[in-house]
């Protein structure tokens, strides 16, 4: 029998079938240090459902062939796919056309691509605005970038709630304002920026602007038409896809425009020694043999999201992140980091006197998997003179348990410890 | 076989957590002879190790900075054993200390045999249960290392062959 209603509709903790959700993902079966494993690092990576695990399994057994290439049925398989997978993720994002949706490896290669094509438009004097938010590949890119070209890397600040300032980001868009690339939510405090305003003041000025959505498709329905942005990179493994696939989106007019970003095959229509063509969109942007499996596997990760509800989802999400961040606010001697108005599914800690990592290590004995350190936001850190911090993620799959584990895990830390 | 409990408690014994607390010689040197930063860029943990000499002998060694409570204490009793020792003693005993944390036969030894090869670093042996943590062991040893050798430019855990023990 095939459900009809989705996996939601039947509550039991918080309004949201959260059992029914947990037996999808079978890593989560099992016990760590005798513990039942509270996996509470989905921002550094998220699970698999089986139905992904599946999937790829699948192709690999029955389907796999090289992609646009070959006239034999596997071929014609691998292909339809592929581009099966393109067409479910342009959907779930709401994109005009598949031409827009590149698959990279990953919300990194998405912005490299970008820096080094749109890289090619820049000279010396240009400017390119980031937030002081940005996890470090939305940094680092750029200032390679501005290392090439002569151009300048304007940085928003932020407040000590974690939002960045609109007003001073106003005051940095200028003549010289070439692009803007921002977090869509912040990887290590989970501010959720108020896009829509950043982009609004950014297209009046005709900048274009490239958000870093890995760290919000998993956790809320991204529409890029309504958004309006010009680029948006995500990745597939912090949305229950594999590893090594990520997509970039990417508004056709731009893609057109820019040149390729690797050579090789797939990505031309002729090559002689005399000259070469570069394939259509999106292929002039996929140099190589793709990473097939990855993308049939995010396609179906992308089947599973829309199955449990993106709505669902982020309320569910958001009533758990209420539980915890009660839950942890109330341990003796705990310091939050990112207060910001709207948050999603992250909450950044310290405690007193407990460096993260004794945290870590104390917690892994009590089966609790978060993250310790600077989570690639270094500039974050140093915002807020710390060295580091422990940082709980939250995915669909997390219940009120783990958090009373956390919490437990934490008063167990603060009696070995002070 | 060790739980997984009595592995905690031989990671975090009191020695361990006394150190982390109030870690000895945790101060700067003013002037030093030698002056070395060492950097853990994984957790973003930062040291400084300072040497007073005379001649070839360390006549007063002292360190600043942060850390978790494995990297505090192995820092502090490192201070302990090398205060008063010549250069080249000093750099034995950092060869030595290193080895036991990377060297291959490390899990094979009774405690007896650990005490005689680590001294009051033995306090720190239960660090090679857990692979992600050894750098927060070496990074003082590491650091001291350099500034053993007359460096002065900072030392970070990422590099000279520990790629082995990355997280």
């Amino acid at each position: 029998m095939m459900m009809t209603t989705s996996k939601a509709e039947q509550p039991d903790t918080l309004g949201f079938a959260i059992e029914q959700i947990r037996k999808d993902f079978p890593i989560l079966q099992q016990t760590i240090h005798g513990h039942p494993l509270a996996y509470l690092d989905s921002a550094a990576s998220s699970q698999r459902p089986r139905v992904v695990i599946d999937a790829i399994r699948n192709y690999y057994e029955h389907d796999h062939a090289n992609v646009h290439r070959g006239v034999h049925t596997l071929s014609h398989r691998a292909t339809e796919a592929y581009e099966g997978a393109r067409e479910k993720i342009r959907s779930f994002i709401n994109a005009a056309s598949t031409r827009e949706i590149i698959f990279t490896r990953g919300t990194t290669d998405a912005i490299n691509l970008v820096a080094t094509s749109f890289g090619t438009r820049l000279s010396d004097g240009d400017e390119i605005i980031i937030s002081h938010l940005e996890h470090h590949s939305n940094i680092v890119p750029w200032q390679m970038l501005c290392a090439r070209t002569g151009a300048v890397l304007k940085v928003i600040p932020i407040d000590a709630q974690g939002e960045i300032l609109f007003d001073e980001f106003t005051a940095l868009l200028g003549p010289r304002t070439r692009l803007v690339a921002i977090a869509h939510v912040s990887n290590a405090l989970g501010t959720v920026t108020p896009v829509d305003k950043f982009i609004a003041a950014a297209r009046e000025r005709d900048v274009p602007v490239l958000l870093d959505g890995a760290q919000a498709v998993p956790h809320q329905s991204v529409d890029v038409a309504a958004l309006g942005c010009d680029f948006y990179a995500f990745s597939g493994h912090k949305m229950f896809g594999p590893t090594g696939i990520g997509v970039l989106y990417g508004r056709e007019e731009w893609l057109e425009k820019l040149p390729p970003y690797q050579g090789g095959g797939d990505m031309i229509l002729s090559v002689s020694f005399s000259g070469t063509t570069y394939n259509e969109l999106p292929y002039k942007f996929e140099a190589g043999t793709p990473n097939i499996a990855g993308a049939i596997g995010l396609g179906v990760a992308v089947d599973y999201l829309l199955d449990v509800g993106m709505h669902e989802i982020c309320r569910y999400e958001a009533k758990l992140l209420d539980y915890a961040t009660n839950a942890i606010s109330a341990v003796d001697g705990i310091r939050l980091f990112g207060t910001a108005a709207k948050k999603a599914s992250v909450i950044s800690f310290n405690l007193d006197n407990i460096h993260p990592h004794d945290l870590g290590t104390v917690l892994d004995h009590q089966g609790v998997a978060i993250r310790t350190g600077h989570h690639c936001a270094m500039p974050v850190m140093e915002y807020f003179g710390i060295a580091g911090t422990a940082r709980a993620s939250l995915a669909v799959y997390n219940n009120e348990q783990d958090i009373d584990q956390l919490v437990s895990g934490l008063n167990l830390a603060i009696k070995m410890f002070r | 076989m060790m739980s997984g409990e009595q592995q905690l408690q031989n990671l975090y014994r009191n020695t361990v957590l006394d150190h982390s607390r109030n870690p000895h010689n945790f101060r700067r040197l003013e002037p030093a002879d030698r002056t070395v930063q060492g950097h853990n860029p994984l957790c973003g943990d930062k040291i400084t190790v300072y040497l007073r000499l005379n001649v070839n002998d360390i006549t007063d060694i002292a360190f600043e900075g942060t850390g978790c409570a494995i990297a505090m204490t192995s820092a502090s009793i490192m201070t302990e054993i090398i205060s008063g020792k010549s250069l080249q003693a000093a750099n034995e005993e950092v060869d030595r200390i290193m080895s036991q944390f990377h060297g291959p036969a490390a899990h094979q030894q009774d405690a007896a045999e650990l005490a005689s090869n680590m001294g009051e670093m033995a306090a720190l042996s239960g660090v090679r249960a857990y692979p992600s943590r050894i750098k927060c062991a070496t990074l003082a040893w590491k650091t001291l290392k350099a500034a053993l050798r007359g460096d002065s430019s900072p030392v970070t855990t990422e590099l000279n062959g520990e790629q082995h023990d990355r997280v």
